[in-house]
């Protein structure tokens, strides 16, 4: 059983929890994840790990509610026990010292870029963090991105704050504007790493993305995340998640990701109602 | 003493089908007491006890069914437990036609002793009504052995370690314990109260059990050697890596591997959504391409789940067909279609990316290949289409990568199995051991549990030598 030590809301519906999980945060470096279960009946969903403290054995993870069993999660307060986190899950992400990278965060894409940024300036790179929301009051994690990296480019969809605007809109701008851009790390919702990645493709960037693929055990024994990467099927939890963006079918992606939609929505509706366990 | 009839040889009793179709209750339902004890008697005790030879974990068959034969059915089980701490997984799902009672000097004559009816009813016996409470065999400040997995292989040895006093942890990265016997065989052949139980009793003999640890990732395996004070290691992580048939539109929403699918519903009890939070979608019309037992299992659990037409395709006869006769035969009572000498060519979607239906060709067997069964070739024009909305691909599994690509000195083959020097599962590293799927690819549960064991030898002589 894990414990929950502490529990924070960045943004509406989007929180930050600190585990106990002293195996994970022993081993966990960027770009891992973990595969979370709240409960006997909970299913198992994948997480990207923020940040781990070794010596307190905790990690950080950032959920937003997005269906029953995110909401689920999100009802659990501090001091509770979560049934199951195993980790570190994926391969650690590859970080040189390249130059210049652009950190594009689309939502809540900022938190698991987080550690990845730590590590890129650590190396001694510089980072160009462009982090998006729909409007002002919905960045997560701003200032946190905003002290580590070396610049921040802000843009809302709305105007409220920054540039008016895409990420994707913003990094073409920044690309064009001839400043040093080595590298690109994009996270976010698929549609937006693919618009990333059909820019950076035009300019020739080197671009990684994290795939979110659905997920069952995430140790490589189902295939339920498989990818097409280069014309061959990876799976996301072991082969990944990380890829090279120009390389990725995101359209296979998008529509594998719709697979469950019905089935989702049954269980929202059963998770809103409140209802019990019928069956035996 | 009672009347002993050599030929009569008794039927598993079971749900009908029209009924176990439907459900997910256990299909054979177990021997009646005395059908048991009249059965035990049958066995002629003889000298030469090839049965025990048979039988990878070396059961002791003809002891415990003269206990059975006199209605101690403790005691019997107590027996087999001396050598096989899974007995009621066994018995229910080894193979048994070609192990112990293949060889039954009466089967001669007459109809081999059901050994397996056998370990199965005294097994459950036990369960029901013994007791007893359980001996922690393990000392503290014994060398302590790791295990990786705790699938059937990693059971047996942990187990047999116990019994010789050793403190064993296993290390299982799922959130439940039993490998395959949990994620892989469905309850309707293997309740899941079974495998409890048995793992239970694995930890009642001292083994410690943490899960939700991939040994490779959480800690490396030189880690447990090191700083975590094992004197040894034993590498049972099966062989769970899906392979896919690599043919257009294998990736379309509604193809799952079969390790998915039937971890969905037996792990995750996806057939119980939305009270459990795991879906799984299973349309109409199913085709199950492959034909050994896991296929077997993904047909019945298809039809379970409602699908009206489910077929299995299978490029071979049914000659070839390598699943168990008994569970073929199962799943054409349920309503399991055979489409046998048919090779799948592609997977056709619609615009949204959902299955719509398989493009096939009809196959002729020609000359045997190196697997020693005659090899399918392709009928030139035969191509022809089945309508399907839901593909589960069941053609077998590889070894897991995540442990020995993290495990630089570990030796492997060319098939990313890992290499074994002797009958011990001695690896190239020394002090690790390795047995079960991980060694020989994907064998059965009786196989792995036998490697289990002689690992556990191994392991034994490996710290006696040393210390």
């Amino acid at each position: 059983m894990h414990r929950i030590i502490a529990k924070k809301l960045l943004a509406p519906s989007v929180y930050m929890f600190v585990l106990e999980a002293p195996l994970v945060a022993k081993a966990a470096k960027p770009g891992n994840f973990v595969m979370v279960r709240t409960d006997e009946k909970g299913e198992r969903i994948p997480l990207t790990i923020v940040e781990h403290d070794e010596k307190l054995g905790t990690i950080t993870i950032v959920v937003q509610e997005i269906g029953a069993s995110t909401m689920r999660l999100c009802e659990y307060e501090e001091g509770a026990l979560l049934a199951d986190v195993l980790g570190p899950c994926g391969k650690p992400t590859k970080i040189e010292k390249v130059g210049t990278v652009l950190a594009v965060a689309g939502g809540i894409g900022i938190a698991p870029l987080i550690p990845q940024i730590k590590e890129h300036m650590r190396v001694g790179n510089k980072v160009v963090t462009i982090l998006g929301a729909r409007t002002e009051d919905l960045y997560v994690l701003r200032d946190t991105a905003s002290m580590i990296s070396s610049e921040m480019i802000l843009c809302t969809d709305d105007g409220s704050c920054g540039f008016h605007g895409f990420v994707t809109q913003a990094l073409e701008e920044y690309i064009k504007s001839g400043k040093p851009a080595d590298e690109v790390v994009a996270i976010g919702p698929v549609r937006m790493m693919k618009a990333c990645a059909d820019v950076t493709r035009k300019y020739d960037v080197k671009t990684t993305v994290s795939l979110n693929a659905t997920m069952l055990d995430g140790t490589g024994m189902c295939g339920c995340c498989r990818v097409t990467v280069a014309g061959e099927t990876k799976f996301s939890c072991v082969d990944g998640p990380e890829f090279d963006a120009h390389e990725v079918d995101f359209d296979e992606l998008i529509k594998r990701q719709t697979f469950f939609r019905e089935e989702e929505r049954l269980a929202l509706e059963k998770h809103r109602s409140g209802e019990g366990c019928k069956c035996r | 003493m009672p009347v002993r009839d050599l030929s009569a040889r008794p039927e598993m009793p079971k749900q009908n089908p029209g009924e176990r179709s439907r459900n997910f209750d256990e299909v054979a339902l177990g021997l009646a007491e005395e059908i048991a004890k009249a059965e035990a008697a049958r066995c002629l005790q003889c000298k030469t006890r090839p049965c025990v030879a048979g039988c990878p974990v070396e059961v002791p068959i003809p002891e415990f069914l003269a206990l059975a034969a006199e209605g101690r059915f403790i005691e019997a089980s107590l027996k087999i437990k001396e050598k096989n701490s899974l007995p009621a997984v066994c018995g229910r799902v080894c193979p048994q036609e070609t192990q112990c009672e293949s060889v039954c000097t009466l089967g001669k004559k007459f109809k081999p002793v059901a050994i397996g009816y056998m370990e199965r009813f005294v097994s459950d016996y036990e369960r029901a009504h013994s007791k007893q409470e359980v001996e922690k065999r393990t000392a503290d400040g014994a060398p302590k052995v790791a295990v990786v997995g705790s699938g059937p292989s990693g059971l047996t040895c942990a187990a047999d370690l116990a019994l010789m006093g050793y403190q064993v942890d296993i290390y299982e990265s799922l959130h439940e314990t039993g490998g395959v016997l949990r994620y892989g065989i469905p309850e309707f052949r293997l309740p899941k109260k079974i495998v409890d139980k048995e793992v239970a009793y694995v930890k009642q003999l001292g083994v410690r059990i943490v899960t939700n640890a991939v040994i490779g990732m959480s800690i490396g395996l030189e880690e447990l050697l090191g700083k975590e004070g094992y004197s040894a290691v034993f590498i049972g992580t099966g062989a769970g890596l899906p392979y896919f048939l690599g043919i257009p539109g294998e990736n379309l929403n509604g193809v799952y591997s079969a390790n998915e699918f039937l971890t969905r519903v037996n792990l995750m009890k996806a057939y119980k959504f939305p009270c459990y939070g795991t879906p799984v979608r299973i349309g109409r019309r199913v085709c199950v391409v492959g034909a050994g037992n896991v296929a077997m299992d993904s047909a019945r659990t298809a039809l379970r789940l409602g699908a009206k037409d489910v077929q299995i395709v299978y490029r071979r006869s049914r000659q070839e067909m390598p699943a168990r006769v008994e569970e073929i035969e199962n799943a054409e009572e349920e309503g399991v279609k055979l489409n046998l000498l048919t090779n799948p060519l592609a997977i056709v979607g619609d615009e949204q990316g959902i299955v719509k239906k398989m493009v096939c060709q009809r196959m002729e067997l020609g000359e045997p290949d190196a697997s020693g069964r005659r090899r399918p070739v392709p009928v030139e024009g035969s191509e022809f289409e089945i309508e399907a909305d839901t593909v589960v691909v069941a053609i077998g599994q590889g070894p897991n990568p995540v442990l020995t690509r993290n495990t630089k000195d570990l030796g492997l083959n060319k098939r990313g199995y890992i290499e074994i020097k002797d009958e011990f599962g001695a690896t190239s590293m020394p002090g690790v051991f390795a047995g079960g799927d991980i060694v020989t690819g994907a064998a059965t549960v009786i196989a792995a549990m036998g490697a289990g064991k002689q690992a556990a030898r191994g392991i034994d002589q490996y710290i006696k030598s040393r210390s």
